[in-house]
């Protein structure tokens, strides 16, 4: 069980970024990426001032550059990719370093490299200012398909469940006796992943009897309706705003 | 005047699960407006089954349920589900939604409510079982015994005509065991409770039935079928080491 009550993604807070209702924050963090994305990979410069109107957003949302750096790192796996391509990639190539790199490789790296860091770095932004069930309630806001948002929504209550379960059962091979040291061992650890589907499974489908034993029909009934004003929602476009002047400052100049 | 209908009238119900097993055999059960009944029995009986006929889970059987005067059947399953509330006995398949104050809302804004309505039917809920300052808590982070509590608030917020509790006691320590007595004594709505914990039913119900091979083998005053050892024995009951039903003095029927 968790000591604490929020997800460790999300850092409690009470700036006006923390204060705008999910929905515009979503929307928001969604039509920046878009924006970065669309941006001509050859306008360097657009990519700094990117960064600047994120390091401002962090700033406005108190998010201390350490803890958002830290959070970064998670990319980290996703772009070895991209460090790969200078060197498996055609065409012609240009010495850096003493080593002959492709031309083409190179910018297809820092393609991937910047605009993903920019995108991932929003998304951080987005999970450390706004509450799990905060999420799912813009999400259902945003009219996002009920069956996704439910499963989404019944990930995060039955996540720690599940991992319980796990934990119960990798004691219990442990007390008796046993220890997966190779490939030999792999066929019990199977096992047990297909008793836990089963157990999964059978869970589920008590959930929807006590579900349906509570009037459930088929929909979620809206509990929490969030809504926002115009005022909020400008605040929120401040950022994808900004985002696409640099944008089509990047493809004019 | 006429007398109100009884809280939950059962006749002549039987039912065969589709594999062919035959779990009920003609049960007939009334249960007045205001009553508190031990359903006892031993595994295998039939009482889970009986259960879910009750608001109308399963169905298709012979026999007719009634609650509160409106028969169980498809015409009008929501208002039965609304005035059957049932408590399952794993408070985290009971719990399903993100937080407490949204699970306990989930069964009375399905019916419909909404806004202020709805936070009062919440609150006071909540209140009843004395959970009023958890409601911003996600469940898996409570006790076993709050969660079991806040499963009870869930169907209370329904405020259903009976409350149906399965296993009420299991996997509590004692004084969560208590606790959960002095709400049940505390609440002015009919009850019938599922249950093996004798003591408990002794304490709670002034009246039990028994079932047993799919039919009611006995209904009457808790302490006389719990001194009856003839009946006990013939049925799989038994009562814990060292306790004598003929020593306490119990609320009269």
């Amino acid at each position: 069980m968790g000591v604490g009550h929020a997800h460790r993604l999300y850092r409690h807070g009470p700036s006006p970024v923390h204060r705008l209702p999910p929905h515009c924050k979503i929307a928001a963090v969604l039509c920046f990426v878009v924006v970065v994305v669309s941006t001509p990979r050859e306008a360097v410069w657009a990519f700094g001032l990117y960064a600047l109107l994120l390091a401002a957003a962090a700033l406005a949302a108190r998010v201390p550059a350490r803890f958002l750096l830290g959070r970064l790192l998670i990319e980290v796996p996703f772009v070895a990719f991209a460090v790969l391509m200078p060197f498996v990639a055609n065409g012609p190539y240009v010495d850096v370093l003493g080593l002959s790199l492709s031309e083409p490789g190179l910018w297809g790296a820092w393609n991937i490299l910047a605009k993903g860091t920019l995108g991932v770095a929003a998304s951080v932004l987005l999970a450390a200012t706004t509450e799990l069930r905060e999420l799912l309630l813009g999400l259902q806001r945003l009219r996002m398909p009920p069956l996704l948002v439910q499963i989404a929504s019944f990930m995060i209550r039955y996540g720690d469940v599940v991992g319980d379960e796990m934990r119960r059962m990798r004691i219990a091979r442990a007390s008796r006796g046993f220890e997966a040291r190779g490939v030999r061992h792999w066929g019990v650890l199977a096992q047990s992943a297909g008793a836990l589907f089963i157990r999964s499974y059978e869970r589920g489908e008590r959930v929807h009897l006590a579900m349906l034993s509570r009037g459930y029909a088929g929909t979620m009934p809206v509990i929490d309706e969030v809504m926002a004003t115009r005022a909020q929602w400008s605040y929120a476009a401040a950022l994808p705003a900004a985002a696409l002047a640099v944008c089509v400052m990047g493809w004019t100049l | 005047m006429t007398a109100p209908a009884p809280s939950l009238q059962v006749s002549g119900l039987a039912y065969a699960y589709p594999d062919g097993h035959q779990a009920l055999f003609g049960v007939d059960l009334t249960v007045a407006r205001g009553e508190r009944v031990a359903l006892l029995g031993p595994n295998g009986a039939g009482k889970t089954t009986l259960v879910l006929h009750l608001n109308g889970i399963l169905a298709g059987g012979e026999g007719t349920v009634s609650v509160a005067g409106l028969p169980v059947g498809k015409a009008h399953l929501a208002e039965v589900r609304r005035r059957v509330g049932i408590v399952f006995q794993d408070p985290d398949d009971q719990l399903f939604m993100p937080t407490v104050r949204e699970d306990v809302a989930f069964g009375p804004a399905a019916a419909g409510l909404r806004g202020a309505e709805l936070e009062a039917r919440v609150a006071g809920a909540l209140e009843q079982v004395g959970m009023a300052g958890y409601a911003d808590r996600p469940p898996h982070h409570l006790s076993f015994g709050q969660r079991r509590r806040v499963a009870v608030a869930t169907v209370l917020a329904m405020e259903p005509e009976i409350l149906v509790l399965d296993e009420p006691s299991s996997n509590l320590d004692p004084a969560s065991r208590r606790e959960l007595a002095d709400i049940l004594r505390s609440l002015d709505v009919t009850v019938l409770m599922v249950t093996h914990d004798l003591p408990y039913a002794l304490e709670l119900c002034p009246r039990s039935v028994v079932l047993s091979g799919g039919v009611i083998a006995a209904d009457g005053r808790t302490q006389d079928l719990l001194c009856d050892e003839e009946l006990m024995s013939a049925h799989r009951l038994e009562l814990p080491f060292g306790f004598d039903p003929r020593s306490v003095t119990v609320p009269s029927l």
